[in-house]
Parts: C-alpha cells; structure tokens; sequence
C-alpha cells in the first residue's frame, strides 16, 4: 500500500555533513518533497519532508533514519483553514515559515497552499478571527 | 459641474444614479479625466474592514418579574462583563472586554480566544448568550441575582455604537528589537521581519474625503452589512497632520463614531478577533458613499494607494515610550506589493485589515444605491476640519499629593 507522511526531521550537528538523505532516496525507494530544510553551522539542521512510497519502505526509512540519529517528529495533524472565517485579510502572510500563506497579487486573496503547510501551528494563534485551525 | 444630494437621490430613485466603487473610479478618471468622470458618476462608495477597538454595543435587556436593578451591579454576557453604570435594565459592551477568568497574559503571550467583540458576532448571529447579574436589591428592585439565557431578539434594543472607527490612515508597525512582539497591530517578526499595516488605502472612506467635505454627522452609511449613520467625529480626531499635496494624511488623521441598530446587522461584517498577547477586538465592516457635488470632491475620490504614505514606526521602542519618532514613510502601493524597505532592508508587509472584504463592501453599498434601497443623506453638521485647530493631547500626569 502507497502511503504518503509528512515530517520533521531533526539532524544533530554531527551528522549535518552525511548523505543521509541519498541514502534514504537510493536505499528505501522514497520519493521525496522537501518542504521546508535549514542547515546552520553548528547547530541542529531541521527537515520538513513529504516521504512517499510503499508502507513498507516508509517504515525501513524511517526506522534507517533513527538508528542513524535523526530525531523523527511526525506531522500527524493538519491545519485546515475554515474558509468561513477567513477574512483574508492578510495579517498570517509575514508570519508563515514556508510561504504556504500567501499574497494573490491580483484578486488580493490570501491563498492557502496546504502543500507547502508544515503544520508547524505558528498561524493558528496570529490569524485574529482565529480562522487557522488544527485537526488531529 | 455641480450637483445637490437632493438631485442625487432623485436619480438613486428612478434608478438612474451611475454608481461606481473608490477602486473603480481611478481608472474612470484615467480614461476620461475629472471633468467627464464628475458629469458622469454621482456617487462613489467606499469600504474598509478591519480591527477597530473603540467598538460596543448598548443593549437594553427587558425588565425581569419580579425586577432586578442591574444599574450599579454587575452584568456578564458569555462571561465578559458589560458596563452597568446607567439605567436599571441598560448595558453596555465593548468589543475589547476580557471574562474575568481570562489568562490574559499570565503566560506570554496570551491567547485572548473570547471577549466583547465575539459575544457581540454571536448576538448579531441570533445565538443565545449567557446573562449573569448580581445587584444590590432595592425596594422597587428587590432581585439581587438572575441568569438566564438571552437573545438579540428578545431585547427591546440592541445598538452598534463605536466611538472611534474607519481611521483616516495608519502606522505601518515593525519591530526593530531582536524579539517578537505581539501588538495590537499583530505579531511582528523580530529584527524588521515583518511589517504590519491596517487600512484599506484606496478605499478607505476618508481618505476619500480628505478634508471632511461630505461626510458629516447624520451621514448615512453601511455598518456591519446593515444601515447606521455617523454620530459624531470619533476620540481622538486629529485633522491637523502633516498632508500630501493632494491634501492626503499622511499620519492617522480623522475619526468617526457611528451608531446603528445591531439587529439587522451580519455576522459577516461584524468579527470577534483575537490579538494574540494583546486582547479581544471587532473587525468592524465600515461602508460610505461620497456624493459628487463637484469635480474638486471627485479628484479626491481618485486617489490611489502609490498616493497615500503612512508612517513607519517601531513598536518595540518609539511606540511604546510616545517617541514621534518615525523611520520613513511608505505608500499603500509599496505595502501592497508585498514588501517595502526599511533601513534598507527589505521587510515582509501584512495587512490587518482585509482589502479584498473592503472591495466586497464597497460593492455591496453600491448596488443598495443603484436598486433604489440605499438614499445619500445631507450631513446635519459637518465634523471637525484643519481650521478647527483641535490638538491630540497626550496624557500629562500631575502627582498627586497626599
Ligand atoms: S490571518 Fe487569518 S483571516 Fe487573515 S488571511 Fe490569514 S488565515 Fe485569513
Ligand atoms: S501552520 Fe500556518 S504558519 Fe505554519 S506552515 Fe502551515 S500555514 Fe504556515
């Protein structure tokens, strides 16, 4: 069965210079989106990914990635935007890590790319009708 | 070319008005210049939806059998306390009001999820509310305790009433400190990392009439998608600021107060909001129609957002400490495009209010007009001007001795 899982991977300093991520593509057969990576010297590099492909891949990789070191959180909620409350005002553009809110130039909408959402819920307390919310 | 509101209405009333929104009439005046567009257009309608603080309502809830003196006591709609100190069954609630219970910012920054301005969305949304009252008893008024459930459609009034709404322009807020503020101009991004702004620019209604030449008190206006009216010039109106050389503000300027009745007013149009690690408000949705009486009203109807400059100010420190200090201007066209620099760096803008919504109620008063439902009124006083010489003071504290 295809599965696709959305998550943060955190890589302690040490292994911040490793191919991991080859590894993960060439030996576990997973398709990858990468939404969201920052790497700084010296510190933790943080990795926001969509990890695609068999359930039993999915599961080889993940378990790869821990026995190496990485620090796995799983996005298992999902922020949903209640279009009802939404004024669109704009006041979550700035503010979003990812770009997943953004500006339409010309209808002046904000967009919600929920591809590009890392659920990371920065929105849900800054969006003043509060229209942000997040699902389990 | 010039033209009464009684001419104006005469045609709104045979359906002849021609009726175009502050957005549409930039691109009017481009094609066809001032002269035409005046001959031509006899209303321009405005809008802007956004915070406004200075808003509440006053209800009066019913006498209760047998009576409670609720004057003087205490009054808790959804558990946010109203104001009590008028008449026996008279409340007042403003948008900003807070449950007692509230965190508020015991753990910063506090999430504000309910107060004034949500309980007043869901009265206008027909839901019941919670009434709490506790009062001291008297012998025409001998109940000292009543709760029950109420709703907007059982009180004998509920009335809109802000006393300062639709700022004529803004402060653009950025943060220069290397930590997060959370402001009533929202959450902005430590180190210039965001800046936040709130009007709808174009739109908004007086910066469509810059010198107050047409909307007055009596003014009849669109109020939270139903009719109100402008009641006074709002607190803290300030005609006397720096102007462009087209007469446009370039710091928060004019005010209104306006008053309508909330029972036939929307949901839609009238939103609780949560500042976070600031508190509750009402996103207010503000409605006027400028009437042409002549070319001179309409070129300022056609003033467009690269026009209008507000001010950029620090919240971290110049707001704060009242430091007038600014650090530049930037126009409605630069904010809208998404990005404007600041000591030379570029900064992410965000908007509070919401242009798309402002567009919505501009469009909205004008098809009221053009069906023949909405009428323009004739101010029955004209608000405050530059010649008033009205200075906005600050607060100066005296000691007090014991
Ligand atoms: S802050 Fe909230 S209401 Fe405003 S555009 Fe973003 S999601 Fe919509
Ligand atoms: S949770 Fe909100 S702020 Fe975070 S990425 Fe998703 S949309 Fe952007």
């Amino acid at each position: 069965m295809a599965i696709s899982r959305r998550v943060v991977l955190h890589f302690p300093p040490r292994l911040v210079d490793q191919p991991i991520i080859y590894q993960l593509v060439k030996e576990h057969n997973l398709v990858l989106n990468i939404l969201k990576a920052s790497v700084t010297p010296n510190e933790e590099g943080l990795l926001i990914l969509e990890l695609s492909g068999a359930q039993k891949d999915y599961d080889q990789g993940i378990r790869y990635l821990q026995e190496v070191g990485v620090r796995i959180q799983s996005l298992g909620q999902n922020i949903v935007r209640n279009e009802t409350r939404c004024t669109h005002c704009g006041a979550c553009i700035a503010i979003c890590p990812t770009g997943a809110l953004a500006l339409d130039p010309k209808t002046r909408l904000v967009n919600f790319l929920e591809d590009r959402c890392t659920a990371c819920e920065i929105c849900v307390l800054a969006c003043p009708p509060r229209a942000m919310e997040v699902h389990f | 070319m010039t033209r009464t509101i009684a001419e104006i209405n005469e045609k709104i009333r045979k359906g002849q008005a021609v009726v175009v929104t502050a957005e549409e009439v930039i691109d009017l005046v481009e094609k066809e210049g001032v002269e035409k567009a005046a001959q031509r257009v006899d209303v321009v309608t405005t809008g802007t939806f956004g915070p406004m603080c200075s808003s509440g309502a006053y209800f009066n809830l019913g006498h209760s059998k047998p009576r409670i003196k609720i004057g003087g006591g205490r009054a808790y709609l959804n558990d946010v306390p109203a104001y009590t100190g008028i008449a026996a069954v008279d409340i007042f609630l403003g948008a900003t009001a807070l449950p007692d219970d509230d965190p508020r910012n015991r753990i910063h920054p506090g999430a504000f999820n309910y107060g004034g301005g949500h309980v007043i969305e869901e009265l206008v949304a027909g839901k019941d509310v919670r009434l709490a009252v506790s009062a001291y008893g008297t012998d025409c008024y001998p109940r000292k305790r009543m709760e029950t459930w109420t709703n907007i459609k059982d009180m004998n009034e509920a009335v809109l009433f802000n006393i300062r709404n639709a700022y004529q322009n803004y402060n653009v807020a950025v943060n220069l400190s290397d930590k997060t503020l959370y402001t009533y101009m929202g959450v902005l991004k430590p180190n210039l990392g965001s800046a936040n702004y709130s009007s709808a620019g174009q739109l908004s209604p007086l910066l469509n009439d810059p010198y107050y030449r047409t909307i007055g008190i009596g003014t009849r206006i669109f109020l939270g998608g139903g009719i109100g009216y402008v009641a006074w010039h709002g607190t803290q109106h300030n005609p006397n600021v720096p102007r462009s050389d087209k007469g446009v503000p370039t710091r928060g300027a004019g005010t209104l107060t306006v008053i309508g009745d909330l029972k036939q007013m929307k949901p839609q149009w009238l939103v609780g909001a949560s500042m976070v690690g600031y508190g509750c408000t009402l996103t207010v949705g503000i409605g006027i129609p400028i009437p042409i009486l002549s070319e001179e009203i309409l070129r300022y109807t056609a003033v467009r957002d690269e026009e209008i400059f507000a001010p950029i100010v620090d919240y971290a420190e110049a707001y704060p400490q009242r430091s007038p200090e600014i650090l530049g201007e930037a126009s409605y066209g630069e904010l809208k495009s998404g990005r404007i620099i600041v000591q030379e760096k570029e900064v992410l803008t965000a908007s509070l209010s919401s242009y798309p919504k402002a567009v919505e109620i501009a469009n909205t008063l004008k098809e009221w007009i053009v069906r023949g439902d909405f009428l323009l009124t004739e101010p029955v006083a004209s608000l405050p001007g530059v010649e008033a010489g009205i200075t906005f003071k600050p607060l100066k504290e005296r000691p007090i001795e014991e």
